[in-house]
């Protein structure tokens, strides 16, 4: 089965490890990630402003792309590029005054006109509604078995209600993949809690704080590592933990891992030597416990690429 | 403290009639799109804020002075340059109230009135070693 694929802007500088992974995962599994011949950023958030249709023409004009490759599903990795793009896909398909705004905008400039039936889907729901999870189960077999994973499902994987992958208030999805990938999933109470998102930028101490409250609330819950699905995400809490140790010396770092990592090494792939290095918390004990639980042929090293 | 002197503020206003049909406010509805005067002050959505801690007035204090047209105080507090737009509190809200989007509005209509001169304080070093989703998504909520 083949699929379009959206990688999103940072999935091809900070974030390589989690589409590199997720491509070979989704290979071994059946399914050919094909990256749009052309996209562009599609602005990361999705604005709630009523008044103004400009700020939805990027997220249209790559749903028009996908079109464009004679496709009517496209997958992204990343949890905000799944939201923008869903929401302006639904955007267009709900409100007419808007959708003739933005085609009236787009025509200049696109020969095609986008006709509204591009479908979002995000990774974990490929897994959960295509491939299934009883058909990833049977393929992991051992490898991550006692390893004990948090589900971090962030804000824009769950909100608002319809958009999301699941409910967003009890949502089951992530737990049930890693579930299925043979690993223990550890639900906790800070799984759906916002990690601070861009406040990163301009509100670092509070991203901070954020992250130490997430961390302790999964170590709490007895997780070995925290599992999450968006690049923001991941930088917040992976890169947040260096600053709250700068902050709190007694501080311990916590791994904090891609779903697609973790996909890769319960497939019997392992893990690329190149990926710790877009890591900020050290994984050796994480690592070494897939090693050590798993067969001889599946021990780190990298598969032949063709 | 300051949580409570606000509240005593609250108390303590003068609702005027012109303040309550001020345009600014009613520009904040219908960017939004939603009808802030639904509001019963359950304060659920305060309750839920992952940002609360660092905010100077909490989403529904912002809610209720809304309501009674007290966009000064409203606009000089850094509720909405704080709030992350996690949508938890639109969600959770009761009465169907987008507080992430009131938020939004309201930052629309500062920037839009260029009632702030609002910028990203980044160093260099800083921006190297953010991740563009970061960047693009600071400089979308906050600046355009």
């Amino acid at each position: 089965m083949e699929i379009s694929y959206y990688p999103g802007c940072t999935l091809k500088v900070d974030a390589r490890n989690f589409e590199e992974s997720a491509i070979d995962s989704f290979r071994e599994l059946g399914v050919v990630l094909v990256e749009l011949a052309r996209w562009n950023c599609c602005g990361t958030v999705f604005s709630f402003t009523t008044d103004n249709v400009m700020y939805h023409l990027a997220p249209v004009r790559n749903l028009l792309r996908v079109r464009e490759a004679g496709k009517e599903q496209v997958l992204t990795l990343c949890s905000m590029c799944f939201n923008t793009l869903k929401r302006a896909a639904e955007l267009f398909n709900k409100d007419a005054e808007k959708r003739d705004k933005i085609l009236n905008i787009m025509k200049d400039k696109e020969p095609l006109a986008y006709d509204g039936k591009t479908r979002v889907i995000h990774g974990i729901e490929l897994i959960r509604d295509e491939i299934g999870f009883d058909v990833l189960k049977k393929k992991t077999g051992e490898n991550l078995k006692g390893l004990r994973l948090a589900p971090y499902y962030g804000c824009m994987l769950l909100r608002p209600d319809g958009v999301g992958i699941d409910n967003p208030e009890n949502p089951r999805a992530f737990q049930d993949l890693i579930n299925a990938m043979g690993a223990d999933a550890v639900s906790f109470p800070f799984q759906s809690e916002c990690c601070g998102a861009y406040q990163t930028v301009e509100h670092p101490e509070a991203v901070v704080e954020r992250a130490r409250i997430i961390i302790n609330s999964a170590r709490k819950a007895g997780a070995d590592a925290l599992v999450v699905s968006c690049p923001l995400c991941a930088y917040n809490l992976d890169q947040g933990q260096m600053d709250v140790k700068s902050i709190d010396s007694s501080f311990e770092t916590f791994p904090v891992l891609y779903f697609t990592e973790c996909l890769y090494a319960s497939l019997g792939l392992g893990f690329r030597e190149e990926w710790k290095a877009l890591h900020y918390a050290p994984l050796e004990g994480v690592l070494a416990r897939i090693r050590r639980e798993t067969t001889s042929k599946l021990i780190g090293a990298a598969p032949n690429k063709e | 403290m300051i949580y409570f002197i606000a509240l005593i503020q609250v108390i303590c206003m003068q609702i005027k009639t012109e303040e309550v049909l001020s345009d600014l406010i009613h520009k904040i509805i219908d960017i939004s799109g939603t009808n802030i005067w639904k509001c019963y002050q359950c304060g659920k959505c305060s309750a839920g804020c992952p940002m609360v801690d660092f905010m100077e007035l909490l989403p529904h204090q912002v809610i209720r002075l809304a309501q009674i047209g007290k966009w000064k105080e409203i606009c000089e507090a850094n509720t909405a340059w704080i709030c992350a737009a996690c949508l938890t509190c639109s969600v959770r809200c009761p009465r169907g109230i987008k507080i992430a989007e009131v938020m939004e509005a309201l930052r629309q209509v500062v920037l839009r009135n260029r009632l702030s001169n609002k910028r990203l304080n980044i160093s260099e070093e800083r921006i190297r070693r953010l991740p563009p989703i970061a960047l693009i998504s600071a400089y979308r909520k906050i600046l355009e």
